[in-house]
């Protein structure tokens, strides 16, 4: 985050660009502190919240590359399920029938992911809008159903982690911590730098106006593509951290619409396009998973119908509602002007909030 | 003929797969929107005849005007209190609303009715069939559906292309700024298709209910048979949309024939992704529609 990018004079007017306020870096302070907390926990924080954090980052890394394929490139995908799935399966062809370290396997997970989006990126692309969705959902099922129907893979009923069975408790469960943990700060500062640069002014103009973009030579398929590719490997990752979390996998749960649903709900709720958005929507959810998980439905009802309020009503989120009030990003994406010099000129620009937005 | 039997059996299926796929390719149609619960209203009106049916224990097959009155109804106000304001907000916020009805009513379903199978009891329609000869039975049944899906598409090009109110949707369907400056009350002919849409449902609902058994998850399944349909048919085309529906019910049947029952759906994905990847406009595409 650093500011003051170039200043530039340019006759009597004198400008720079910010992309980092002051507050930032102080947030960024606080930020590594919290990392640091997050990197340690499971030295003081026992057992049960461990693993409730484990479903927690799994989420929000799951959330934040949702989000950068809605927010920055206009993808709208409800099959990441089939990505989660081929993870965890993979993770278990891996530890248990290659025998590859688990820990290790998760990687592999990630490969097979970016393997399996690009034949996958090349069929949905050719449909738009709300249709490429649905097209996203039918490859997931595709995919559901090979592996149901396989025998090897023990077809309906699924397979034992056997290999992150037979783990140490205390090893598995910090192992599986620090790989959620991972996910989740390599999606955030993957998604951060991504959209810094050049790249991701392309991904942002896209979202924007993707005709526009595409007529100022922004190669709309290739940078979707990208986008496609990094959100299949990182939910794959995911879904193999979840395998040896739950040590048991199986298609229906593996496979199922629940997984993009929460992304959906999560990230809606929190501020599509925003890297803030999806963690506000994570912190939510768990609050309301803690409160209401024991009513069932219910809390499934009472999210959905959350998302749909905020959609209609306040389409930018919470944290787009926030951001929006108080102009302030903890993660500073916008390019601002400042005007240094003092001719008449220059004032008015300021008087007119110069501010180009990113 | 085995073979024979499939097919026909195929053809039937598909029949009913594009009773489910008209209601779809009407929404997009109008007014541009993907309605991704689409399925799961597919769901709603068996769910609707049940209830009348063990209220008052008459045939399903009377329950079928009431259930289409009630969808109506349901789907003039789905449309006029909740989507039409996001109908141009673009189609990304149609789809996160629609998901989230989606997944809203797929677990009310849960906590009304469980997720045990139900079935709409016909009495001995459902086992009756035409013997044409001794490998070939048509069910009267499926051959019914199959009928009802024509006289629907026929029915619904005439109200499209013959009456006063079609011809409004097609205008909105075309340019809904000029529709709008022409008089047209744009709002209430988006609740107007919305409402025709959940009605064709309502029949393929409560007509699925008796054929098969049913539970509140059938609708992500039913709403990608519809779309799959509509995508291999060609948007814009009725009768596209039918034979999209037949290819892949009669993808399924011979899948089934020729890899066995556990392969039958992935038989009718696999055919259309084929499709998709080699003519992503559809087979009887009317027009480039974006």
């Amino acid at each position: 985050m650093k500011a003051a990018t170039s200043a530039t004079a340019s006759g009597d007017r004198q400008f720079s660009v910010h992309v980092a306020s002051r507050v930032n870096q102080v947030v960024l302070g606080v930020g590594i502190i919290i990392v640091v907390f997050f990197i340690l926990f499971p030295f003081f924080g026992g057992t049960p919240m461990t693993r409730r954090l484990v479903d927690f980052l799994s989420l929000l890394a799951l959330s934040q590359l949702w989000n950068l394929m809605l927010g920055y490139a206009g993808l709208i995908s409800v099959g990441q399920q089939g990505y989660i799935g081929m993870g965890a399966y993979t993770l278990w062809l891996f530890a248990d029938v290659l025998h590859v370290h688990p820990f290790v396997g998760v990687i592999f997970a990630a490969f097979v992911g970016a393997i399996i989006a690009l034949p996958s990126a090349a069929l949905v692309f050719k449909l738009k809008g709300g249709y490429l969705a649905i097209g996203t959902w039918v490859l997931a099922e595709v995919l559901k159903t090979v592996v149901a129907n396989i025998k090897q893979t023990g077809g309906g009923s699924g397979v034992t982690v056997v290999a992150a069975r037979d783990m140490e408790v205390s090893v598995r469960i910090q192992g599986t911590y620090w790989w959620a943990l991972g996910a989740t700060l390599i999606a955030i500062v993957v998604t951060y730098l991504l959209l810094r640069s050049r790249t991701g002014l392309a991904l942002k103009a896209i979202r924007d106006n993707d005709l526009a973009a595409e007529s100022c030579g922004v190669n709309l398929w290739r940078t979707r593509l990208y986008t496609f590719v990094i959100a299949g490997a990182g939910c794959a990752l995911v879904g193999a951290i979840s395998a040896i979390h739950v040590l048991f996998v199986q298609p229906a749960a593996a496979f199922n619409i629940n997984w993009t649903a929460y992304l959906v709900f999560i990230t809606v709720i929190g501020g599509v396009g925003t890297i803030e958005g999806p963690i506000i929507g994570t912190i939510i959810y768990f609050v309301l998973r803690e409160t209401t998980a024991k009513y069932g439905e219910w809390y499934f009802i009472v999210l959905g119908l959350l998302a749909i309020v905020v959609t209609v009503w306040s389409p930018r989120g919470i944290y787009g509602y926030i951001a929006q009030k108080t102009n302030f990003y903890v993660f500073p994406l916008q390019r601002k002007l400042r005007i240094v010099g003092r001719t008449a000129a220059s004032q008015e620009i300021a008087a007119e909030g110069g501010e180009v937005a990113g | 003929m085995d073979w024979l039997n499939q097919g026909v059996q195929g053809i039937l299926l598909g029949g009913h797969f594009a009773l489910f796929a008209v209601g779809l390719a009407l929404v997009f149609g109008t007014m541009r929107l993907v309605n991704l619960a689409h399925g799961d209203l597919t769901i709603v009106p068996a769910y609707v005849a049940l209830l009348m049916i063990n209220a008052i224990h008459f045939s399903p097959f009377y329950s079928i005007p009431i259930t289409m009155a009630i969808m109506f109804v349901v789907g003039y106000l789905l449309q006029r209190g909740l989507l039409n304001r996001v109908v141009q907000s673009g189609d990304v916020v149609g789809v996160i609303l629609t998901f989230g009805i989606s997944i809203v009513i797929q677990n009310a379903l849960l906590l009304g009715f469980t997720a045990d199978n139900e079935r709409l009891k016909a009495g001995t329609i459902d086992s009756l069939s035409i013997r044409i000869n001794e490998n070939l039975a048509i069910g009267w049944l499926p051959l019914i559906i199959f009928l009802v899906a024509l006289v629907v598409i026929i029915g619904l090009q005439l109200f499209l292309n013959r009456t006063k109110m079609g011809r409004a949707f097609r205008a909105v369907s075309d340019d809904q700024e000029a529709a709008r400056l022409m008089g047209i009350n744009t709002k209430h002919i988006w609740a107007m298709a919305m409402g025709v849409a959940l009605v064709i449902v309502a029949i393929g609902g409560v007509m699925r209910g008796i054929r098969t058994t049913f539970d509140p998850s059938f609708g992500s399944l039913s709403l990608i048979y519809a779309f799959e349909a509509v995508i291999i048919g060609g948007m814009g085309s009725g009768w596209g949309t039918l034979l999209g529906g037949i290819i892949l019910g009669l993808s399924q049947t011979l899948g089934a024939r020729a890899f066995g029952p556990p392969w039958s759906i992935l038989t009718g994905h696999v055919v259309f992704l084929i499709i998709l990847a080699l003519r992503p406009q559809g087979l009887l595409a009317k027009t480039v529609t974006s």
